[in-house]
């Protein structure tokens, strides 16, 4: 069993209740702003459909069009690396940070180099990379991880900001106004950008057609750091690529309407070379992505393009936070991807879900996540990962619902100690599923008998 | 073997049957009516102004009034340039640029900017305000038509640009002038 768990690391998260609430009413905010997005588009099914397909097509002939978008980017005077893991992909970019004599690094928003753990291994080589997205540069200044892949201070409010900030930039004390706040930091990064030497970006597609790259930001982040700087280092999955320029209508019309409700994000930049006089590096990283395609079963979490449409959505996720996660990509599509990854660590996240299969009916490349999760189960209890009590309990149940006699029993015995004794069952101790929560109170009868008294 | 090597063969190895793709655009009709209202309406909505324009005139006098007298004006639209310079002395303290834009999308209200019409990759994104100029014969319905009509890679480099920069990393409160320009106007002639 991994040692942090995610039921153990979200008891720490609903301690504070109105937090918690405001924390869940926000993300269904946000998910109520997707509906409303995607409704105005009657092509929206179809559009998922498309991108479905040619996600499923790109994976059924990944190799060529990587050669493929190699060629080409190599063509447009693009240095292209491979890196088979996440330590590989962190050596690349240091040995082009070394070969450069590189001080100054900017980084826009990339969860690929979050899974690298890149920020901690470059510290350790002296090199303090700054986060330019605002989420971004608020956890780092906290020293923690990003708890949503979109919204990276999901779980901060303005007070704890104000806090940071206060400390960091030296902002007013007890100032919480996101309006000053936001200016601070813009005045803050405006300087970090104009010195950067190198910008590092992520990859929200690839086109194997051209070599291009295109990054979508709100901020403008990524374009401001990439195009001060001299040496541009861009990080993706393999994962990333799509044919053809035609086909970023398709997820460009899909992705920001998915994630927050806009139309398209303010900015999606098309990098085709570098400018004159400067480098321009694309990292294409494995890190157990080819381990996930040799799998039917889970190959197509692959499809994945980050619109944590499946986290705003998902009653877990909404009510635990994404630290509970304890992994780069928390929610649905991580507790599917992570095990992949690390199964001894990661084994507790696809029981992180109530199998509602809401995040598979809000992605828009159409994963099956819930299946996923539920086969992910099957998979880990075999392998001997769910831990004893997991495996005991199901063996009780299994047992008691293959005897109707003993289930009739247990059933009334249930509900006459919940009537007589609730102390038992309201009691934290005894029953974990009370922490939190409250009990229904106990019905009379059963369905069953219920039914038979009914039937007409 | 190389890493290279090691993970082209693990593709071939590992993938399924080529799965046939299907033409995307097949499904996806256009609405071509009333493009510059649809454009108009999202771009207000998302933080963006708006204004058709018979000559160029009403462009000067937007661009003089934000700025005042003090503040510094680069209109690439009427010929300045600011060259290739990233030097931040150079650039920072552009207050307001002007710049031509291709083609506009109703369905998103954004505007393509190639390199060949901001001439320095940074001018976007450092002003503290954005003017782009298009003609209306650019408006097309949605994105399957703008990527139909844009020759993406004729540049180095291209951005659709849709409203100011923002940000609502905080607490989720929207707020314009993140990192980038703290307004933007499209002018349609």
């Amino acid at each position: 069993m991994s040692t942090i768990n995610h039921a153990k690391a979200s008891e720490k998260f609903i301690q504070d209740e109105p937090r918690t609430d405001w924390h869940d009413e926000t993300l269904w905010f946000v998910r109520q702003k997707r509906d409303k997005a995607a409704h105005q588009i009657p092509d929206w099914e179809s559009l998922r459909d498309s991108a479905s397909n040619i996600k499923d097509h790109t994976l059924s002939n990944l190799d060529a069009y990587l050669t493929q978008f190699e060629k080409k980017a190599t063509q447009n005077n693009i240095k292209v690396h491979w890196a088979a893991d996440a330590k590989e992909h962190n050596e690349i970019i240091y040995s082009i940070i070394r070969d450069n004599n590189i001080k100054k690094v900017v980084k826009s928003k990339s969860m690929l180099t979050e899974e690298c753990h890149l920020n901690p291994y470059l510290l350790e080589r002296g090199i303090d990379v700054v986060d330019t997205d605002l989420g971004e540069r608020i956890v780092q200044f906290r020293e923690e991880a990003p708890s949503h892949i979109v919204l990276p201070a999901i779980h901060l409010k303005k007070e704890d900001v104000s806090n940071t900030f206060h400390q960091h930039l030296g902002t007013e004390k007890g100032n919480y106004d996101p309006q000053y706040l936001t200016e601070a930091a813009r005045n803050h990064l405006r300087e970090k950008f104009v010195h950067s030497q190198l910008a590092i970006t992520g990859v929200n597609f690839a086109i194997a057609e051209t070599g291009a790259i295109v990054v979508c930001t709100n901020e403008g982040n990524a374009d401001l750091g990439v195009h001060a700087a001299d040496i541009h280092v861009a990080c993706m999955g393999i994962e990333k690529i799509i044919p053809s320029t035609q086909h970023l209508a398709v997820f460009l019309r899909l992705l920001a309407r998915s994630a927050t409700g806009q139309p398209i994000t303010t900015y999606s930049s098309h990098f085709n070379k570098p400018g004159t006089g400067k480098q321009m590096h694309i990292v294409l990283v494995d890190n157990g992505r080819t381990k996930q395609l040799a799998n039917p079963d889970f190959k197509n979490s692959l499809k994945c393009i980050r619109c944590a449409a499946c986290f705003n959505t998902c009653p877990v996720y909404r009510r635990s936070g994404g630290h509970s996660y304890h992994t780069a990509v928390a929610g649905p599509i991580g507790a599917i991807l992570s095990p992949n990854l690390d199964r001894e660590a990661n084994a507790d996240l696809p029981f992180a879900s109530t199998l509602c299969g809401s995040c598979t009916n809000v992605c828009p490349v159409k994963i099956d996540i819930h299946q996923q999760l539920w086969k992910w189960r099957q998979t880990l209890m075999k392998e001997g990962y769910g831990g004893a009590s997991k495996k005991l309990s199901m063996q009780a149940m299994a047992m008691v619902l293959s005897k109707p006699a003993l289930y009739r029993f247990l059933g009334s015995a249930g509900r006459l100690t919940m009537r007589l004794f609730p102390w038992l069952l309201n009691n934290k101790k005894f029953n974990p599923w009370y922490k939190q929560r409250d009990m229904p109170a106990a019905p009379k009868q059963s369905f069953r008998d219920w039914y038979k008294n009914n039937k007409a | 073997m190389s890493s290279r090597e090691t993970i082209l063969k693990a593709i071939s190895n590992n993938r399924s049957a080529l799965i046939p793709l299907e033409n995307a655009d097949i499904a996806i009709a256009s609405n071509s009516d009333n493009l510059l209202e649809k454009f108009t309406a999202v771009l207000t909505s998302i933080g963006g102004q708006v204004e058709v324009i018979e000559s160029i005139d009403p462009v000067n006098d937007y661009l003089y009034k934000i700025a005042g007298k003090d503040n510094r004006i680069v209109n690439v639209f009427l010929g300045d340039v600011v060259g290739n310079t990233t030097e931040a002395g150079e650039l920072e303290n552009v207050f307001v640029a002007c710049i031509a834009g291709g083609i506009a999308v109703a369905e998103n209200g954004a505007v393509w900017v190639d390199e060949s019409m901001m001439v320095n990759r940074m001018l976007p994104f450092i002003c503290q305000h954005l003017v782009l100029v298009i003609k209306d014969g650019n408006l097309v319905a949605n994105m399957h038509e703008a990527y139909g009509k844009i020759d993406t890679v004729a540049t180095g480099y291209g951005v659709f640009i849709a409203g100011p920069s923002k940000t609502a990393d905080i607490e989720q409160s929207l707020v314009i002038g993140a990192h980038g320009p703290r307004s933007l106007k499209v002018f349609i002639m």
